[in-house]
């Protein structure tokens, strides 16, 4: 049976009469005129003023007049990851730069930095789509945002800053890090929600639990608003269940905006897109086809009302479906299956694929274990050596050697039994795994790359 | 009688005991007895110290994974099957014993044997109504 999640809902959480989510309960039919209207302006546009887009379309034989369903979205070409490096900085500017009012940029792993020009409109629109996120987890002007997201160049901070204070919210901008003050400041303004990613939100649970702060007794934390990071469900019920607090998903990336493309209403199907401005495609990663809905594949989005740098058909290497069927909330906006693995994180260990996720969902199976973990792949003369280091918590440690080796086996059983592979299992020391910005660095591989 | 116990992991690596001991003796604690329990990859250090508190307090801050628990601590008698007799004691009471160590308390070099019972209570009440003493504070600490 459905049922909702949040403890105390306000009235209108799921009202098509509420100012900021009436949009959300959209008519299909009405949604798809929208979306087709603003896709034709947005290729036109993109056509006209971005010489790699046109070059692409040119080489298809297609020409902006050819979308004449949203269908037709298959005739043109895809954007990828490589294409904002390879035209770094703003080859893919679209409006002049007294359009433009902030850019934002995101660090790769690897080679040059991504930066995505905004208009004042589109950050207008990115801030729309926080604030009906929050709307929906039953944040109101009433509650005070802390944003424990980082500020400045990553969209983090500054998307829920704007989303929360466009509600109404009073908002906290502590940003990341200083976890002492951020638990001071929580307790002596009465903080009724965060917004940080779920692995600092797990430091913030750590450091409360070394000074004996309960979040349920010496807080008023309700809402956790998490996301920035891949993370599971089982991530999600601990953090529930040690926090007491509702912990809500937001998605979103840099490329497209920022958090906010999509967020999960209160009965938790999934995350309900934004797809009156964000349109989503799933496409088989392989042949590149779409597929329908109900089918798993790569999450492919058209900023379909952007000016500043439009993103036509951009490949997130994001896993995940959409729903066929409609949401119980009564949102007409499309369902996606919440993100729990990006194609990249993907490893091949001993010819199997192994997703960081699936080790952190065994680690959370075994009760007094939180998800402080590494994985490293080291190559040795036969065979590659999975090993997996676990921080031993205050509450896993136990003075006994005889329980810490059976609390190893029961991790190893655990990870075992979803990864279909033997890993070593190695417990050290609390916060010795290296951090930064709170996030520990979930994937160590010293294999020689192929 | 029971003696407070700190126990803390630590991982089998060059340098880790060493880090352990300078930060409590950084915090002004001085240890009365210090033991390692230890497999091929982590180990668990035992310790007693009149200022266990303060060492409990400082090392938790310092993010380490410590507990502190009861255990009990027996002065060795000084004659022949005189530990037989405390082990029988333990043994008829249907004591169970975690695990064991030995240290001698300075300077009258004693020998102490430390136990871990699963049930401390129990055992501890045992040994007291066969006559066997426990150490407390005062013994232990001067
Ligand atoms: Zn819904």
């Amino acid at each position: 049976m459905l049922h909702q999640y949040y403890p105390s809902l306000p009235h209108d959480v799921n009202c098509p009469y509420h100012p900021v989510s009436a949009v959300d309960f959209m008519p299909r039919e009405r949604l798809r005129a929208l979306q087709l209207h603003r896709l034709q302006a947005t290729v036109a546009y993109e056509y006209e003023r971005v010489p790699l887009f046109r070059k692409r379309c040119e080489e298809r034989g297609v020409r902006p007049e050819h979308i004449k369903t949203l269908e037709d979205i298959k005739l043109l070409p895809f954007m990828k990851k490589t294409d904002l490096r390879d035209e770094y900085p703003l080859g893919l500017r679209a409006a002049p730069n007294s359009e433009i009012a902030r850019y934002h940029c995101s660090s790769g792993t690897t080679g040059k930095p991504i930066c995505i020009a905004n208009t004042m409109d589109d950050i207008l629109v990115w801030q729309n789509g926080v604030m009906r996120c929050l709307a929906m987890y039953g944040i109101r002007a009433e509650d005070t945002l802390q944003v424990s997201y980082g500020y400045g160049l990553f969209t983090g901070g500054l998307g829920a800053h704007y989303g929360g204070e466009g509600l109404g919210c009073t908002v906290l901008p502590t940003s990341a890090g200083n976890t002492d003050r951020q638990l001071m400041l929580m307790r002596d303004l009465d903080v009724t929600a965060i917004a940080c990613t779920p692995s600092y939100f797990l430091r913030l649970m750590d450091e409360a639990q070394k000074k004996g702060i309960d979040f349920r007794r010496d807080t008023k934390l309700r809402h956790g608003v998490f996301g920035a990071e891949p993370w599971t469900k089982a991530m999600r019920d601990k953090i529930e269940q040690v926090a007491g607090i509702v912990a809500h998903d937001i998605y979103g990336l840099t490329e497209i905006s920022g958090p906010g493309v999509a967020g999960d209403c209160s009965f938790r199907t999934g995350l309900h897109i934004w797809e009156d401005h964000f349109y989503p495609e799933i496409i088989d990663p392989e042949t590149l086809e779409p597929l329908p809905d109900g089918e798993t594949g790569e999450l492919v989005f058209t900023t379909i009302d952007r000016r500043g740098m439009p993103m036509i058909r951009y490949r997130t290497r994001d896993l995940t479906r959409l729903h066929a069927e409609p949401c119980p909330c009564g949102r007409t906006m499309r369902v996606m299956d919440r993100i729990s693995a990006r194609s990249d994180d993907m490893l091949i260990v001993h010819g199997v694929n192994l997703f960081p996720s699936q080790v952190e969902t065994g680690l959370l199976s075994v009760p007094e274990v939180l998800p402080h973990y590494q994985i490293v792949l080291t190559p040795t003369e036969t065979m590659d050596l999975l090993e997996i280091k676990v921080e031993v918590t205050p509450e896993s440690f136990s003075d006994n050697v005889a329980h810490l080796e059976n609390l190893r086996k029961r991790v190893f059983a655990a990870v075992k039994s979803i990864i279909g592979l033997s890993p070593k299992i190695t417990l050290v020391e609390p916060n010795t795994l290296p951090r930064s910005e709170g996030k520990i660095k979930r994937v160590v591989d010293n294999r020689p790359k192929a | 009688m029971t003696i407070k116990q700190l126990s803390i992991f630590i991982e089998n690596k060059p340098g880790r005991l060493a880090k352990v001991c300078r930060m409590l003796s950084g915090a002004g604690v001085n240890t009365t007895t210090l033991s390692l329990a230890d497999t091929r990859e982590f180990g668990i250090v035992r310790l007693m110290a009149r200022e266990w508190e303060r060492a409990l307090e400082t090392l938790k801050a310092d993010g380490i994974a410590v507990t502190a628990s009861d255990v009990a601590a027996v002065e060795v008698p000084d004659r022949p099957g005189g530990m037989a007799h405390v082990l029988d004691v333990l043994d008829a009471a249907g004591a169970n014993i975690e695990y064991n160590y030995a240290f001698s308390l300075m300077p009258q070099g004693k020998a102490v044997l430390v136990f871990r019972f699963t049930d401390t209570e129990k055992a501890v009440a045992a040994l007291e109504a066969a006559g066997v003493k426990t150490l407390g504070p005062r013994e232990l600490f001067g």
